[in-house]
């Protein structure tokens, strides 16, 4: 086996470890956290009270406007001087969160307005409530518009959690950092660390066909029968 | 007795109805006729409680509900109550394209009236066999075509037995073909009594199932009687040249060429130009 291969599978299994134990809890539950976030921004920002909406505008004007190193190190490093002091996971997720809230709410938004108007009246002609219509009849419409734009963000997610390493956090990219450092392989680690992101998203890329293909189950058959 | 005393509503300043007073005795059909803008879908849109009336008062059984200066904003409660006395049949269908037409009838019973699943499905069911779709009951109403999924949005608009069916343009966005499929189902749903109140440019449709001819124009009504009154004898000459309109024969050379020519496409085109 030649030298390089040999630290690839020796180095696997810390990095793998990395991974799964804090790579993919923390992109899914920002993830989790950011989505309900940005449904709920979305959700004000279409149907609350005026200054609401506007408080919830300001929320995604700031997060989209700054980078989120930036917004990460003032949690995680500003915010102790005011006080306020997180764990390095809880920094990571708050800002992730924070993150994921402000660009899938535009994603959300637009999927709820992409439903025809027709459809809000036709469910409230038959009775339904604002509640009913939205749960049932304007969310799995908006759902399949959605799918691939939040598979995006959720795709960039994983990516940006590496910034998590700047906080402490001993994630993949982490790890891979501290093995670099002292088997001086950056060439062979980081290669190896950019195929285990690879590999993530492409798990995640089959989820959102099979996503796509449940919301859009309509439009599959009705295509193949015309 | 559905009876709308004084209806009014505005969009902004526009005045889009003024005064509007009708009333539609059981098993009746009321066709509502009149140009583009001239209020009759925002009327049906007003009963069905889609917009809320500036002022008024709509009675639909014993459902009453009064609107503008020195009454309070209708609740929730009573807009639901009053809305469930209707069915409304939209011009553009608006069938729920993730459900199967069978699920588009039941849907207000199973989410509304709460009714066990299998209820609903027969019911459903029964109501497709109606209109002429149960062979259909698990398409998508992308599937059908314009006429099948209307008579899908009539079964699913008189799935909670409403006590007035609302109309509105239900062949406009039909080709005469597939719009007598629909005006035969409205026909038959009339001899059955139930009671109907249709936006309709299509004449057709109008002199055909309506008992009586309302005409609006700029959201008043101008004239009413029995439809063979109105389009036959009409009295009021804004009628009167309104209905000259939409009777209007063929020019005379289309009168030749019908003669010569028996290709479909021409005979379509000779009954759309019937309907105008």
């Amino acid at each position: 086996m030649p030298e390089w291969l040999k630290l690839m599978v020796e180095s696997l299994p810390p990095l793998l470890y990395a991974g799964l134990v804090f790579t993919v809890p923390l992109t899914l539950l920002s993830f989790a956290c950011g989505l309900s976030l940005g449904f709920v921004t979305a959700l004000v920002r279409l149907y609350g009270p005026r200054p609401l909406a506007d408080g919830f505008r300001f929320y995604v004007w700031l997060i989209r406007g700054t980078p989120l190193l930036v917004q990460l190190f003032l949690i995680f490093y500003g915010l102790p001087k005011a006080g306020i002091v997180f764990d390095p996971l809880p920094a990571a997720v708050i800002g992730f969160s924070l993150n994921v809230g402000a660009y899938t709410s535009e994603v959300i938004r637009a999927a709820l307005l992409a439903v025809p108007r027709g459809q809000w009246e036709a469910a409230y002609s038959i009775g339904l409530t604002w509640a009913q219509a939205m749960r049932r009849t304007i969310l799995p419409q908006a759902s399949r518009v959605a799918v691939p734009p939040l598979a995006n963000t959720f795709i960039s997610l994983i990516k940006d959690t590496s910034l998590a390493a700047v906080l402490t956090v001993p994630e993949i990219f982490q790890a891979a950092q501290r093995i670099a450092s002292v088997t001086y392989e950056p060439l062979i680690l980081y290669t190896e660390t950019a195929l285990i992101y690879l590999a993530f998203s492409s798990v995640l890329s089959a989820g959102q066909q099979k996503l796509e293909a449940r919301f859009g189950q309509h439009l599959h058959q009705a295509q193949e029968t015309k | 007795m559905i009876q709308l005393h004084n209806i009014d509503k505005h969009f902004g300043s526009q005045h889009v109805l003024k005064d509007v007073s009708l009333q539609v005795a059981p098993g009746q059909v009321t066709a509502l006729i009149g140009p583009s803008g001239s209020g009759k879908s925002t009327l049906l849109r007003c009963i069905n409680l889609l917009e809320t009336p500036s002022a008024g008062q709509i009675t639909l059984g014993d459902a009453s509900l009064q609107f503008g200066h020195g009454h309070a904003q209708p609740g929730r409660q009573d807009i639901h109550r009053l809305r469930l006395q209707t069915g409304m049949v939209f011009q553009n269908f608006q069938l729920f394209p993730h459900r199967t037409a069978l699920e588009n009838v039941m849907e207000g019973l199973l989410v509304v009236k709460k009714w066990p699943r299998a209820q609903a499905e027969a019911r459903a069911r029964e109501l497709l066999q109606q209109v002429g779709m149960a062979h259909k009951a698990d398409a998508w109403p992308g599937t059908l075509s314009g006429g099948q999924q209307q008579r899908v949005a009539i079964a699913r608009a008189l799935a909670q037995s409403p006590g007035l069916l609302l109309c509105d343009e239900p062949t406009s966005a039909l080709d005469p073909e597939l719009a007598s499929e629909v005006v035969a189902v409205l026909r038959q749903l009339a001899a059955n009594k139930m009671t109907m109140l249709i936006a309709t440019h299509d004449l057709r449709l109008a002199a055909t199932l309506a008992d009586t001819v309302v005409f609006l124009e700029d959201g008043r009504i101008v004239d009413q009687g029995s439809s063979r009154q109105l389009f036959l004898q009409p009295q009021n000459p804004r009628t009167a040249s309104y209905v000259s309109t939409l009777k209007e024969g063929l020019p005379e050379d289309w009168a030749v060429s019908r003669a010569k020519c028996n290709t479909n496409q021409l005979k379509v085109k000779l009954l759309h130009a019937k309907n105008l």
